[in-house]
């Protein structure tokens, strides 16, 4: 019971480990490229659901200063968001790079497995 | 007041970004290469200023960008080192320009020369911005403009090799930024801060009350592994021949030289600066930099024995410098972060000259990158062949040259520790047979005489005043580091403390 007590408590952390152990599997042993683009996604997620998660503060408001201040306690921690804000646009350009790229790759070769595709450039070099 | 110089750490890295965004609508590549080198060497006056300042004043200073000062906003930390190496960084890549422009022009289609350039100084701000930040979220948002610019510059040879060796660097790289993002992650929600020195106060506190040891320690050694895969560790290195070996000569040099390093130095300042050699020790991160830097070392070399492409020979023989880089660290000693740092100015001098000397061998043998068909080619281009001669000597570490005096630094540090002594001198006396074992041929082949009917009917070399300059600068850094080594050191020792 104090396993699953303490799961609970810590359930961001633990879904987001567990997302992270999936994306990164999906980037490392995948062979479709594609694929490999999807993975790398889940696993930033991962890492942004554990930022915003550790901002996060039960009961706060999010992070505006309206009329009539407030003690800075009342409000979530703001600099998480900013810092998986940061991310998603790294993420993004990222993601649509590695996309782009491998359109070229599947217009010049017919396919985006990369075992396949490390098969031809060496037939290529030789 | 504070002098004007403290402004031009900030300058330097606004100045080659900017240059890099207002190149996109430069039609002339020709123009938009002159403009780069210029803003290059623009950014090295601007280090020298600040070297000259900090070495004068044996001092390392923080400027605050923005008006909120720590622990809110963002910072620079300049100091001899960093500035040496920024210095470094700015000339490397107006060398390489240089050096490889010829066959830029013949690899990059016309139209899309200018972009090769945006690429450039957007790598070559990252490096900057990566050497001086003292923010670790800065530090991660530079890591990925430079892996992405770094992979448009191996793509801009557009043919198929070059896109799979691209995409396979992509995905690497990315994964290598995934663990380091996760560590940086761990250390805000532990420390709280993002600024260096504020997480070195709270880790300092933490480890000395042994909370929360175990984040602690997954979060150094993701991040330590993170950085290790960007920079070709030795068990990560499998991307890097395949994409500096088939770029373009200007890319590989820069990749080669520059790239790498840029990585290494995020995590000398973090280790130094953050995480102090002294707790990295009772983490024993150290010792897998060490393990991994000695196998670079003999791998990286082994495997460079068997290559007959030139370009991916010099591309193994980065993976065993590297090697000797993290090797310095693993040491866990300041002598072995100085000679890990005197190696990164001697790699950051050698390597672009070797890739631009082995381009412009190539075309002297007619576009040949296999050593058996360079035969003779140094007799047609003897400047490259005194350059790659000497680039090889100073890898293998004969003596007068740089990479003597950075391997005479590793051996003494290894003196420092108790138990690893033997066998940090004897990789060293391995990995120098070894690197001997592959430049010596290489050398040999280039100078000895080619066929006579082959070489004949190959049109004159035109003269490239661009690689004159270029070969001839970093010919006269390598002996300068070999011979006049003093005040790098001086420099680099300063530098670590100040840091």
């Amino acid at each position: 019971m104090d396993l699953i007590q303490r799961i609970l408590e810590n359930r961001f952390s633990v879904t987001a480990v567990i997302l992270f152990g999936i994306g990164f599997a999906n980037l490392m042993l995948q062979y479709n490229l594609v694929k490999k683009v999807v993975g790398f996604n889940i696993m930033d997620s991962a890492v942004f659901l554990l930022l915003a998660s550790q901002g996060y503060i039960e009961g706060a408001m999010p992070p505006i200063v309206a009329e009539g201040a407030v003690e800075a306690t009342a409000y979530i921690n703001p600099i998480p968001s900013g810092l998986v804000l940061t991310g998603i646009v790294v993420s993004v350009s990222v993601s649509a790079f590695s996309l782009a790229l491998i359109q070229r790759i599947y217009h010049k070769y017919g396919t985006v497995d990369l075992r396949e595709l490390v098969m031809r450039t060496e037939k290529e070099e030789d | 007041m504070r002098p004007f110089v403290e402004n031009f750490p900030f300058f330097s890295i606004f100045l080659v970004m900017v240059t890099g965004i207002l190149l996109s609508v430069v039609r002339s590549g020709r123009l938009a290469m002159r403009i780069s080198v210029a803003v290059a060497l623009i950014a090295a006056v601007l280090s020298a200023q600040v070297l000259a300042y900090t070495v004068g004043g044996d001092l390392s200073f923080t400027y605050v960008m923005g008006k909120y000062a720590a622990p809110l906003g963002n910072e620079i930390k300049a100091g001899p080192l960093q500035a040496i190496l920024a210095l470094t960084f700015c000339v490397g890549m107006a060398i390489s320009l240089l050096g490889g422009s010829r066959d830029l022009e013949r690899d990059v289609l016309p139209r899309k020369q200018n972009l090769y350039f945006v690429m450039s100084n957007l790598t070559l701000a990252s490096l900057l911005a990566l050497t001086y930040t003292n923010d670790l979220f800065t530090g991660y948002v530079f890591i990925e403009i430079s892996t992405i610019a770094a992979c448009a510059l191996v793509m801009a040879r557009d043919t198929g090799p070059n896109m799979i060796a691209t995409i396979r660097y992509l995905f690497l790289s990315l994964m290598g930024s995934g663990l380091f993002l996760i560590g940086v992650a761990i250390l805000y929600s532990v420390t709280g801060h993002l600024l260096m020195p504020q997480i070195h106060d709270e880790f300092r506190l933490l480890a000395a009350t042994g909370q929360y040891a175990l984040p602690l320690t997954v979060s150094v050694g993701l991040i330590t592994v993170g950085l290790g895969v960007k920079s070709a560790m030795f068990p990560f290195h499998l991307w890097l021949p395949d994409a500096h070996g088939s770029a373009t000569t200007a890319s590989s040099a820069i990749l080669s030289g520059l790239v790498l390093k840029g990585y290494i130095v995020l995590m000398l300042t973090l280790m130094v600066r953050v995480f102090t050699l002294e707790l990295v020790l009772k983490t024993r991160i150290n010792d897998v930099l060490l393990v991994a830097g000695v196998l670079g070392m003999v791998m990286g070399s082994v495997r460079a024995i068997q290559q007959t492409h030139i370009k991916r020979m010099l591309a193994y023989s980065s993976v065993a410098q590297i090697g000797y880089i993290f090797m310095g660290f693993g040491l866990g000693t300041e002598v072995g972060v100085v000679a890990s740092c005197l190696h990164i100015l001697v790699h950051a001098c050698s390597k672009p000259m070797l890739f631009c000397c082995a381009g412009k061998l190539g075309d002297a043998a007619g576009h040949h990158k296999n050593l058996k068909n360079l035969r003779g080619s140094a007799y047609r281009s003897p400047l490259a062949g005194v350059g790659f001669t000497v680039g090889a000597l100073s890898m293998i570490g004969i003596p007068l040259l740089g990479g003597f005096t950075s391997k005479l630094y590793f051996a003494s540090a290894s003196l420092h520790t108790s138990d690893r002594t033997a066998v940090i001198l004897l990789v060293l006396a391995v990995s120098t047979v070894l690197n001997a074992l592959y430049y010596v041929p290489a050398v040999l082949a280039i100078w000895s005489p080619g066929s006579e009917e082959k070489l004949a009917g190959l049109p004159p070399m035109e003269p490239d005043w661009g690689f004159r300059v270029s070969t001839l600068v970093s010919i006269a850094a390598i002996f300068a580091l070999g011979i006049l080594y003093d005040p790098a050191i001086n420099i680099i020792e300063a530098g670590i403390r100040l840091m």
